[in-house]
């Protein structure tokens, strides 16, 4: 009896059972996804002896040594290769999170605006090749831009692939696979979900009244829809951008199976550096310029995130 | 201890504090509740009302002062261990149970026979005329019916307070008419102490047996509702409650059995006497329905003023007159409409006198 | 000229939805008819059958993957959904407590980060870890490890939507009638986000079953996903086992998608027959 006294006027309502529901996550999450990125600079910074590292922390003669090997920094920012590939990875998840927006956006808005009994159905479709494999989907891309595949034989059917040429997203008319225009295709259409899922989310809730309003006041439905709609569905597209930007840079899988050898990307240099170089400092230092890279993107989504919490409550 | 004395400190509210980051929602509130009462905390919103009430509950401890029930100090207790029970202004029904399922919550954690569970969700079925509605789930019902089965499911523990967040806040007008009466009467008949928290008054009067008004987290005044209603004991508590009209004056005759107020417009003589020295600036608070119109003054000059009608508001039952004072000052006089057609016609722009008797204005200091 | 606009509006809205929905099954199509294709080389159409099913009931490689990421993904799921409540319960029911913003980062950082950085890290991490104790071995206890890290961040937001949409004067009730603060949680919130834990479940089920990056860097010798099965396969070029696959798991998800959602469609259906009823009496 006397021990809730204590805790009541500590105010939890839920009171010991308080740091376990905290605690537990906390812990998880410090141990296997903080403490790692930690031990991953670490390693970034250590001379890697044959399968294992030197300690970055020794002690010599009594004394603590603090031995941080930078070269393999050095090398990452005089090499252009890995300069060139960081670029082109920014660039290809850009032009990724652009093209999803352009097509998600007024699929969301028309998902938005059908009739309400219709949306549970439009959902769910949308959902459905969201839960089937994506790595099957991005092989059935292979073999759909592969020469005698469906989407082949319709582009360059329609000459379309001169286009591409022209724009140089390819570098052989006819040969669409392994090129600029087939990772790009394949990055939107296995991130399109997530474009389209939030902005529905944000758009599904706006209330219609405002642009009866706004029509009342007289606007004409494109100006209601730069005025009004866009600005409001602001949080919807900034979620749904970082959603898609962010993994985007680091993407292996697509690039891997529908990418070439022009196209590459850091998670690729990352694996590669790893499983064939096994230069386990390389793949590191790698890794944490990647981070560093997205860590503004990263951290507007956290804050995103966070006040979309805020706001529900 | 007599019987009596118990009785009327049955809740003791003593000096209670409430303190959220520097800004105090409860003020130093004391106040004695008795058993058997239906006492209503009146206030506008942000008052400290609710807050007061969750203290009761459990749900917000107080930062200073104490809360005793029957001689026992609630700090002790966490909410789920109090003997008292809440009717949550959203009803709080759990969905995913039934109207008898919902009742039979309170008696189950009691940890009471099956049987004895079954009895009581009847006998409060019952109580609340809702006995067809037994296997309902929440969202199946009306808004009326909701507010029932919260009622229901608050008393099936027996409380011995029962505790009621803005019960008729949710109903329509009539609804809610209907209702009030209803609600005092189940509860009267259950005999449980019961403590309200509303913002609108007419529920608080019609319902209560004594009301405390608060206002920024302090306690203004309590009393029955008459005595809130026809005395009170400030600017703030006149004005909150029903409409009023506040003249500033000065005490120009001071006698034990009689005062003369000077105000601007005109001359208040106040049946009785009253604390103050001549000199004295005081408030007349008068209310409209107190002023009856005609086109002759008072013989002796005295409270009555003439104005001018600027405003009429037909509101059925009685009409409001809104008179423009030769100072410029507005007063409001309400008449029942006793007739269905009234031959005295007072319109727009007329000349009249508003007339009281020397009993019917509040003098106030304060 | 409201009228014409909206007409254009209407076609055009159809149009779009329609050359999305194209886009977006096209794939899925095309993986189910080039399954039943009787040429070894893809793409040319020769004729319909079903060796490529037969040959899979004797592919020991891929049903041991597919066994082994069954029940990777049961565990997973089973366990992201446990975290995910916990981690949503601390965002939603207390509202301030030390490194909440870190724990807000942290939880949601797993939905974004590149997986190639969640599954290098992670894995230097238990190489360490097995340098200094000597266990953890690489194999399936890891890989799960990995999962539940990327499931826990999306079963949170699930549950944390509904958490937070819940009346939390309902919980008060349920403690003002008596029940005790553990009980409060088995009686009234549980039952009440019980559909959101269990689209975390399904969700986090098939995010685990679906996994290639950190599979990859977290598995041992022995321990192969069906992911990864595939995945070295499609490197090499196209395959029609892996169209045989595709068009099995594609059926079972669509089978299951479609169910699910008749289900939720008839519960409104009488739920909103029942509030009619209601509002009759």
């Amino acid at each position: 009896m006397a021990t809730w006294r204590n805790l009541l006027h500590n105010r939890p309502r839920w009171l010991g059972g308080r740091g376990a529901v905290i605690g537990l996550p906390y812990l998880f999450l410090g141990a296997f996804f903080l403490l790692p990125f930690f031990i991953v600079l670490k390693i970034s910074v250590s001379e890697m002896e044959n399968v294992s590292f030197k300690d970055v922390l020794t002690l010599q003669d009594g004394v603590l040594q603090l031995t941080l090997k930078l070269s393999t920094y050095v090398f990452l920012t005089e090499d252009p290769l890995y300069w060139r590939t960081y670029v082109a990875s920014l660039q290809y998840a850009a032009a990724t999170t652009v093209l999803c927006l352009f097509i998600g956006y007024p699929f969301a808005y028309f998902m938005a605006r059908a009739r309400p009994t219709a949306q549970p159905a439009l959902l769910m479709l949308v959902m459905l090749p969201f839960w089937t494999s994506f790595l099957l989907r991005v092989y059935a891309w292979r073999g759909l831009l592969t020469e005698g595949g469906w989407a082949a034989e319709a582009i360059t059917g329609l000459g379309l692939d001169r286009l591409l040429l022209a724009l140089g997203l390819i570098s052989a008319p006819g040969q669409l696979m392994h090129t600029p225009f087939s990772l790009v295709l394949g990055m939107t259409y296995t991130y399109l979900p997530f474009m389209i899922l939030p902005l529905y989310g944000n758009l599904a809730k706006m209330d219609m009244r405002l642009l009866e309003a706004a029509a009342d006041l007289g606007a004409t439905p494109w100006t209601a829809f730069w005025k009004i709609t866009v600005p409001l569905s602001k949080a919807g597209i900034i979620a749904g951008s970082m959603l898609v930007f962010i993994p985007c840079v680091g993407e292996f899988v697509i690039p891997e199976l529908l990418g070439g050898p022009e196209t590459l990307m850091i998670g690729r240099v990352l694996w590669d550096e790893f499983f064939s170089n096994n230069d386990w400092p390389m793949a590191s230092a790698v890794a944490v310029v990647m981070v560093l890279l997205i860590i503004v993107p990263l951290a507007i989504f956290s804050r995103y995130q966070a006040e979309s919490q805020e706001a529900r409550r | 201890m007599s019987a009596v004395a118990a009785d009327a400190a049955f809740l003791q509210i003593q000096d209670v504090v409430k303190e959220f980051a520097g800004f105090r929602a409860v003020n130093q509130v004391s106040l004695d509740i008795a058993r058997g009462e239906i006492f209503a905390l009146l206030g506008p919103s942000g008052c400290g009302k609710s807050t007061l009430l969750r203290m009761l509950a459990g749900f917000e401890q107080p930062t200073a002062g104490r809360i005793v029930l029957g001689g026992r100090d609630l700090a002790e207790l966490p909410p789920h261990e109090r003997p008292m029970n809440m009717m949550f202004q959203s009803y709080a029904l759990f969905p995913h149970l039934t109207v008898a399922e919902n009742i039979a919550f309170g008696p189950k954690r009691e940890g009471l026979p099956k049987a004895q569970v079954e009895e009581r969700v009847q006998r409060m079925l019952e109580l609340v005329q809702l006995t067809r509605f037994a296997l309902r789930k929440p969202h199946q019902l009306s808004g009326g019916q909701q507010q029932r089965v919260a009622l229901a499911r608050s008393l099936a523990k027996q409380p011995q307070l029962l505790l009621l967040d803005e019960p008729l806040g949710a109903l329509d007008k009539k609804l809610r008419e209907q209702t009030q009466l209803e609600l005092v009467n189940i509860v009267e008949s259950v005999g449980v102490t019961c403590v309200m928290v509303t913002h609108d008054q007419e529920e608080a009067m019609a319902m209560a047996s004594r009301i405390a008004i608060m206002s920024e987290g302090r306690m203004l005044q309590v009393g029955p509702p008459a005595e809130v209603y026809e005395t009170p004991g400030t600017r703030f508590v006149a004005d909150f409650i029903g409409n009023v009209n506040l003249m500033d004056g000065t005490l120009t005759v001071d006698e034990p059995d009689h005062v003369v107020i000077e105000c601007a417009d005109c001359r208040h003589y106040v049946g009785h006497g009253i604390t103050g020295t001549v000199g004295m600036a005081v408030t007349v608070a008068l209310r409209p329905e107190k002023i009856f119109l005609s086109h002759q003054p008072q013989p002796d000059g005295m409270n009555c003023v003439q104005g001018q009608v600027k405003e009429i508001a037909y509101l059925g039952s009685f009409t409001v007159y809104h008179l423009r004072l030769a100072g410029g000052a507005m007063l409001k006089a309400s008449v029942a409409n006793t007739q269905r057609h009234s031959d005295q016609q007072i319109t727009w722009d007329d000349q009249v006198w508003a007339n009281w008797s020397p009993s019917s204005q509040v003098v106030l200091t304060q | 000229m409201r009228g014409s606009s909206q007409q254009f509006n209407r076609w055009f809205g159809r149009g779009w939805l329609s050359a999305g929905y194209l886009f977006l099954y096209l794939p899925i199509v095309a993986l189910v008819v080039y399954s039943f294709n009787d040429s070894p080389i893809p793409n040319v159409w020769r004729g319909f059958t079903l060796k490529w099913y037969v040959q899979l009931a004797s592919d020991h490689e891929m049903l041991g993957g597919l066994w082994l990421s069954l029940k990777i993904a049961f565990m997973t799921a089973c366990g992201s959904v446990v975290l995910g409540t916990l981690a949503a319960f601390a965002l939603v029911k207390y509202r301030r407590f030390r490194g909440r913003t870190l724990f807000s980062g942290l939880v949601s950082a797993p939905l974004v980060m590149p997986e190639v950085v969640v599954g290098l890290s992670l894995l230097l991490m238990l190489v360490s870890v097995q340098r200094a104790l000597g266990f953890p071995e690489r194999g399936m206890a890891t890989i799960w490890l990995g999962h539940l890290l990327l499931g826990m961040a999306y079963a949170t937001v699930v549950i944390q939507a509904r958490l937070s949409d819940m009346n939390p004067q309902l919980e008060e009730a349920a403690l003002d009638l008596g029940a005790r603060p553990s009980q409060v949680f088995w009686l009234v919130t549980l039952p009440l986000i019980a559909q959101s834990i269990i689209s975390a479940w399904l969700l986090t089920f098939t995010i685990s079953l679906d996994d290639v990056v950190i599979s990859a860097f977290l598995s041992g010798p022995g321990s192969t996903t069906m992911p990864l099965v595939i995945f070295s396969r499609a490197r090499l070029g196209l395959n029609p086992s892996v169209n045989a696959v595709a068009t099995i798991v594609i059926a079972i998800v669509a089978v299951g998608v479609v169910i699910a959602s008749y289900l939720i469609a008839r519960g409104e259906r009488q739920r909103a027959q029942e509030m009619a009823a209601a509002t009759r009496a």
